[in-house]
């Protein structure tokens, strides 16, 4: 397998020159021009668009200890027909669940559209060996996961050694399978970069290259453990990332930011993000997922208010 | 693929009549003259009200009303004053959502900017003085005399003359207003004769602060009567927003008489983008820095000087990033490009636009089409644009930048100050010690790092050069209203 710009990850230091040759990120622009996006008002036509496409990006999560396979057999017919009482709401894009229940997640979703994505790789943290790590992917892989979900290694980021986490994202995209060039006929990789805890805007932008060259995807923002987890200026990096690095190579990379998306409001504000940054290519779920699992309901109340002109209580929402 | 719907903000906010007289000693009160003018809507050319244009009868009566308030309101304690200015500061607070589509129905100028940049500007500038106006005697023009020891008691000036532009109307009369009252001066005000409405409807937030009549005057109307105000006897102080070539005509005039005088002129701002500059970012302050307003900005970052190495690069963003502009309705809330304010300063604009072509720039837009209506002009880029061209000397006042390339920081520099004015520059570098080795050799009164265009009522803003002199805002901008006697 062979990934665009691979020639710069044959050393440590080759890696780390490209890296830090990035332009810089100035957290005032940054933060400034998310804010402004933000102040984009969508309303009548535009808003029932973006509320349908939402619900089509949602990656629907339980990433829980106390998670079973009741609970998850229930989230799978909540993506698949997220509203019982109206069969025009699309379904969800993905269910994404931990590696032991992948295998309940896929049959529930057995003849539907809907995806079984499977975290991987020791998350939420990432503390294992890598061994550990590529097995885990493997079972997922095995057990039927469409998209592998998995976490870099952020002490190693953090420390400078940016090759051993180049080398783990692509071991793990080997252990997706898939014969062709890019792993075509393998399970999805979303990188999850867990932005949170790399802190700068410099970072996630170098990180987020070096997840696009090591082969994901996918990058993502977070595991939806760490806070701050997805923000708006985070996701805007990311998004610069991959329209970049599609310039520069051809291949377009998807962007999901997770974590603490909740309301209509903001969900739309992501998609204005999308819009006018990587551009109207990236509005599919093929290319960005919000990762989420309240959003599903706000989004069905928006679109019910949009259509009755009145807003139903939660209690005219299924829970799961 | 993601068209946004309309979002229009609702005009039935305001309430605008069909026609206005002056505000002079707290009233309303007819024009002695005969001059009555439409101002319009730039957008759209309907015409919103008809505006009396002040004769020297009605100059000559509103100064003497300032001069009478003079006395009582000078004398009033810091304190008192301040209770008056903090409470025009809270009513804008209040009908800043009215004030905002005013000020886009009037100027042009998209609802976004009015409504998010330019009221809350003005709100702060007010508070902002208001705080002052007890602590005079703190502001660092000397010691504060006590015990029989000497020092500086500074006492207001007594009328002050203002003249301000049509760029940003509520904002430059806030700009005016709030320290003159702060120091205990009494006003008269011209607005510019395409932007008036906000002036009046600042003249009824007078009324309803309590005001005492005559310490704000609102003389409306064009060039003879600015030109009354600023020579009338009556008047101590004269401020003066606007070009340098009325500017240059007021300063000639008031010479050898005792009027103090500041003036805040034109400018042709460099902004330097240096090769280790933050790309992203450094797009958004070009764009920010002469699309904002529609580059009806005095300190516009109008020429853009990009080093080199990168300068390939740098405007494929910024060509990638400006066919995302939304060009249109003012009043629409996704609005980023609004109208040109008005016909003879779109004529200028294509002039000048016309120049640089001609001269052997090169001309590029996005595909933008424009409105039938109204006064509208596309972004435009001039890229191989030369220091000997017009385009990169005359102050365009509209959405056009001049792109020129420089190899080294000296040549920055040196092309960056190689021009008559001198009122803002910005520079876009990731290193530190580049930044501040720039900053203190540009010939500015404001140098932004790493972003353009950004404005705060504690900042001191002005010019070097033909961009005028005296300073606003801050600390600075009491002591264009003050004078000083050793007690």
């Amino acid at each position: 397998m062979t990934t665009p710009l691979a020639e710069v990850a044959t050393s440590n230091a080759s890696l780390r020159a490209f890296l830090h040759g990035l332009p810089g990120v100035d957290r005032v622009g940054a933060d400034a021009r998310a804010a402004m996006l933000g102040t984009r008002s969508i309303k009548t036509t535009a808003k029932r668009q973006a509320i349908d496409l939402a619900v089509r990006m949602v990656d629907l999560t339980t990433l829980e200890g106390a998670d079973t396979p009741g609970k998850v057999r229930a989230m799978c017919a909540k993506a698949v027909r997220p509203d019982p009482a109206d069969p025009s709401v699309p379904s969800a894009a993905a269910v994404c669940v931990y590696p032991d229940l992948v295998a309940t997640a896929v049959q529930a979703l057995r003849g539907t559209d809907v995806k079984v994505a499977s975290v991987a790789t020791a998350f939420p943290s990432g503390r294992s060996s890598l061994e550990v790590k590529v097995a885990e992917t493997r079972l997922a892989v095995a057990a039927g996961a469409a998209e592998v979900d998995m976490v870099i290694d952020r002490g190693a980021f953090l420390a400078g050694d940016y090759l051993k986490v180049f080398e783990e994202i692509a071991a793990v995209k080997a252990a997706c399978g898939g014969a062709g060039e890019n792993g075509e006929g393998g399970a999805h990789l979303k990188v999850i970069l867990e932005t949170g805890e790399l802190a700068t805007y410099d970072n996630v932008r170098r990180a987020s290259w070096l997840a696009m060259i090591a082969g994901g995807d996918f990058i993502k923002t977070s595991t939806g453990k760490v806070s701050p987890a997805a923000t708006l200026p985070v996701t805007l990096i990311m998004l610069e990332a991959v329209r970049d690095f599609a310039r520069r190579t051809g291949r377009k990379i998807g962007v999901k930011p997770a974590g603490g998306i909740r309301t209509t409001k903001d969900a739309i504000k992501y998609l204005v993000l999308v819009n006018e940054t990587a551009g109207p290519d990236w509005l599919t779920p093929d290319l960005f997922r919000l990762g989420a699992s309240s959003l599903l309901n706000d989004l069905l109340m928006q679109r019910q208010k949009m259509a009755t002109g009145r807003y139903a209580g939660p209690d005219y929402f299924t829970l799961d | 693929m993601f068209e946004y719907a309309p979002a229009p903000e609702s005009r039935d906010i305001v309430d605008i009549r069909p026609s206005y007289g002056l505000f002079i000693n707290g009233e309303w009160v007819e024009s002695q003259g005969d001059e009555r003018h439409k101002t319009i809507n730039p957008a759209t050319e309907e015409a919103l009200a008809e505006i009396s244009w002040a004769s020297e009868a009605d100059v000559d009566r509103a100064v003497q009303a300032a001069r009478k308030a003079f006395t009582t309101w000078s004398a009033l304690p810091g304190a008192e004053r301040a209770k008056y200015i903090f409470r025009i500061a809270r009513i804008i607070q209040e009908r800043a959502r009215e004030l905002a589509v005013l000020e886009s129905l009037d100027n042009g100028k998209p609802i976004r900017e009015s409504r998010d940049v330019d009221l809350p500007l003005v709100a702060a500038h007010f508070f902002y003085y208001a705080g002052w106006a007890d602590k005079l005697a703190y502001a660092g023009f000397g010691p504060r005399p006590a015990n029989g020891q000497s020092g500086a008691d500074p006492r207001p000036l007594g009328v002050a003359g203002q003249v301000i532009p049509w760029n940003f109307p509520l904002l430059m009369l806030a700009w005016k207003i709030a320290p003159a009252l702060a120091c205990g001066n009494t006003v008269v005000l011209k607005p510019a004769e395409t932007t008036p409405l906000t002036a009046l409807a600042f003249a009824e937030i007078c009324r309803q602060a309590d005001l005492p009549p005559g310490v704000v005057n609102i003389v409306t109307g064009a060039g003879a009567t600015g030109a009354a105000l600023v020579a009338h006897p009556g008047v101590d102080k004269v401020a003066f927003t606007g070009s340098t070539e009325v500017g240059r005509q007021i300063a000639r005039n008031l010479a050898g008489t005792r009027k103090k005088l500041t003036l805040e002129l034109g400018g042709k701002a460099a902004n330097i983008v240096f090769e280790d500059a933050a790309l992203d970012q450094a797009v958004e302050g070009i764009v920010n820095g002469i699309f904002f307003n529609q580059g009806h900005v005095c300190c516009a970052g109008s020429r853009l000087l990009v080093q080199e190495s990168i300068a390939g690069e740098l405007l494929d963003a910024l060509k990638r990033r400006l066919a995302t502009l939304r060009l249109g309705d003012p009043l629409d809330k996704n609005t980023d490009i609004g109208a040109i304010n008005s016909a003879a300063q779109l004529a200028k604009i294509r002039e000048l636009s016309a120049a640089g072509e001609s001269e052997g720039a090169e001309r590029w837009s996005p595909s933008c089409p424009l409105p039938d209506r109204g006064f509208w002009f596309p972004p435009t880029v001039f890229t191989g644009v030369a220091q000997s061209h017009r385009i990169a000397r005359e102050e365009i006042f509209g959405p056009v930048l001049s792109v020129l390339t420089f190899r080294t920081p000296a040549e920055a520099v040196e092309k960056a100050n190689n021009t008559p004015y001198g009122l803002s520059a910005g520079v876009w570098t990731e290193k530190g010690s580049l930044m501040l080795w720039t900053a203190s050799r540009l010939r500015a009164g404001v140098v932004w790092s790493n972003t353009f265009n950004r404005f705060d009522p504690a900042s001191p803003f002005g010019g070097y050069k033909e961009s005028g002199y005296g300073r606003e805002g801050g600390r600075h901008g009491l002591a264009a209203y003050l004078d000083w006697k050793l007690a």
